[in-house]
């Protein structure tokens, strides 16, 4: 394990050696060292995720007699949920992200305004860090249930009088509005914090001199924070919609099986013991997901060179 | 703006500067009420986060008569536990319960244990491949890996680790990883290793001064790190509903009861209750480490 050191990093373990009496001995082992470290989580991340991935795929193309076939992504694009699972996920990947980052920069912003009582409002807004996809769709069903908050709200002050089902198939729209408004209740946390920690990073002088200069708020927020925490906002885009391919809980607590996703129907076949089929589903979340993470750091790396121009 | 500086004035230009500045420290009406809907904005946003939470409170503290009662008041009218407790004493809910908090304990240790040393060797060492190794764990988050449990869940039936808490906990280990390595990295460069050197002159050898030196210090962060990694844990829910069977987590449970049996509104109600009310208590222990953790992402 131990790779021939440059001088440089001779160095380093030298400083770092204890003056033992064996000192090639102990120089030695102090070089092995920080590779030996690194063995465990290295084999673990192996073992646990770099091997499901391979059989993720083989799974998908080798039937259980030993024949490698295509007939589980034949079967998969021949399902007849398929086309609305492809088309949910998508629609509130589409819907939800934006909603999500519009919040996050939005309370990551007033937090810079040294508000009174600001940690208060920043512990609030973190909570949802720590709660499930599964417990957010089942508070917001107490909400949007046939015999929910929304409807009790709307009947009692007397602006709709007869219940209104969010919930259901037929009402596709407001299905998908709760779904999304779930989303964003639990998942613009995390995108916050991500936003917060990139603007604290901005020296304080640029946000003075751009004062000085006579900059409006807007202005600023305009030209000097929204560019600077780029890099930040990158990072969340594709966290967020890695995470978001693999929405489930929150569907199925509130819509059940009326809205299909693309890992709602793995859970699906993996339930109907056909594991090759999940693994299908499982391969088509990863392919897509890494096309999203390439075509979000080719698409922002250019803009970013346009921006130098 | 443009006009301004067309004309060649100088001196009105200096003129212009200074009201500027005093502008920016006299309190105007605008300014105050700039400064008001802030607020107004804040507390709208604190609204619509907590509203929920309180909602599933009062829906968890209904009798089940009311849970069923249309319209409902958004103030109760009675509190009970009786749908707290139809939940509690629900078909495999305790065990369940004990299975998530043995499933987590497990996954902060295994992330520890193998996190933390690479967290250290990244922290404290130059070497070659440092950086790609930063860079493949960095990448790891470009991957589904909840999804990774399908084809996990076909090797534990070979291994004879299906359906066992070992196994659930091994894939929330893996989930866990990555985050661990970085955070408890930060954790590390914050200890001087100056420290530690000192405590290796003084008769210390090189795992003593870690134990009695860095550990210490670096104890606070590794907490936190714990937290963060029970949360992930404790809230998992594809992963755990997939590798198990009959020893279910909780959220696997419920979605399990959900999905597959129709479970009824009282127990859905208790269940996200009893889901949220820990988080409560994890984001308030967390709150000083929340950009630690959960902002971990930026190099």
């Amino acid at each position: 394990m131990a790779t021939p050191q440059v001088t440089g990093d001779a160095l380093a373990s030298n400083m770092l050696a204890p003056p033992a009496a064996n000192r090639s001995f102990a120089r030695s082992r102090e070089r092995a060292l920080p590779f030996l470290l690194l063995v465990p989580s290295a084999l673990f991340l192996v073992i646990f995720f770099a091997v499901p991935m391979v059989q993720a795929l083989i799974l998908s193309i080798h039937s259980p007699d030993g024949a490698w076939t295509l007939q589980y992504f034949e079967r998969m694009v021949r399902d007849v949920n398929f086309t609305d699972a492809v088309r949910n996920t998508f629609l509130i990947i589409l819907v939800a992200i934006p909603l999500q980052f519009l919040f996050a920069i939005v309370m990551g912003l007033l937090l810079q305004n040294k508000l009174r009582g600001s940690s208060l409002f920043l512990y609030f807004w973190a909570i949802p860090l720590a709660v499930s996809d599964l417990a957010a769709g089942l508070v917001w069903l107490a909400i949007f249930g046939d015999r929910g908050f929304v409807n009790s709200f709307l009947r009692t002050t007397g602006i709709a009088p007869i219940a209104f089902s969010w919930l259901s198939y037929e009402n596709y729209g407001t299905l998908l509005m709760a779904v999304v408004i779930a989303e964003v209740w639990r998942a613009t946390a995390i995108v916050m914090v991500i936003v917060v920690a990139g603007l604290q990073l901005i020296p304080p002088d640029y946000m003075e001199a751009a004062e000085v200069f006579g900059a409006s708020r807007w202005q600023r927020i305009w030209h000097v924070q929204l560019p600077l925490i780029r890099p930040s906002l990158q990072v969340a885009l594709i966290l967020r919609t890695i995470l978001a391919f693999q929405v489930f809980a929150v569907v199925i607590a509130l819509a059940g099986r009326a809205m299909p996703v693309l890992a709602s129907e793995a859970y699906n076949r993996y339930g109907e013991l056909n594991p090759n089929g999940a693994a299908a589903y499982a391969f088509l979340i990863l392919t897509i997901s890494l096309i999203t993470t390439i075509v979000y750091l080719i698409v922002l790396r250019t803009s970013e060179e346009e921006m130098g121009q | 703006m443009s006009a301004k500086t067309g004309t060649i004035n100088p001196p009105r230009s200096t003129v212009d500067v200074p009201p500027l500045n005093t502008a920016a420290n006299k309190p105007t009406l605008a300014k105050t009420l700039g400064r008001l809907g802030l607020y107004v904005a804040a507390i709208a946003i604190s609204m619509f986060f907590l509203c929920p939470i309180y909602l599933i409170t009062i829906s968890a503290f209904s009798p089940q008569k009311e849970i069923f009662a249309y319209p409902k008041a958004l103030i109760p009218q009675s509190l009970t536990a009786e749908t707290v407790l139809f939940f509690w004493n629900a078909t495999g809910v305790q065990a369940s319960l004990v299975n998530s908090v043995i499933v987590g304990t497990l996954t902060v240790i295994f992330a520890l244990l193998v996190g933390a040393p690479a967290g250290y060797s990244l922290a404290r060492f130059i070497f070659r491949g440092r950086d790609s190794y930063k860079l493949l764990i960095l990448t790891t988050r470009a991957f589904p890996i909840v999804i990774l449990s399908i084809p996990l869940a076909v090797n534990y039936i070979s291994w004879n680790m299906y359906d066992t808490l070992w196994g659930v906990a091994f894939a929330h280990t893996a989930m866990a990883l990555p985050t661990t390595i970085l955070v408890t990295a930060s954790i590390f460069i914050g200890v001087p290793r100056e420290l530690e050197e000192a405590a290796q002159t003084l008769g210390c050898n090189r795992a003593l001064a870690f134990i009695k030196v860095a550990m210490p210090l670096a104890l606070p962060g590794l907490a936190a790190a714990a937290i963060f990694t029970f949360a992930l844990s404790w809230n998992e829910t594809f992963a755990a509903t997939i590798l198990t069977q009959r020893n279910r987590t909780l959220p696997a449970l419920i979605l399990s009861q959900i999905a597959d049996v129709g479970a009824p509104l009282p127990y859905r109600f208790a269940a996200g209750f009893f889901l949220i009310a820990p988080s409560l208590l994890f984001i308030f222990i967390m709150r000083r480490y929340l950009f630690g953790m959960w902002g971990q992402v930026v190099k």
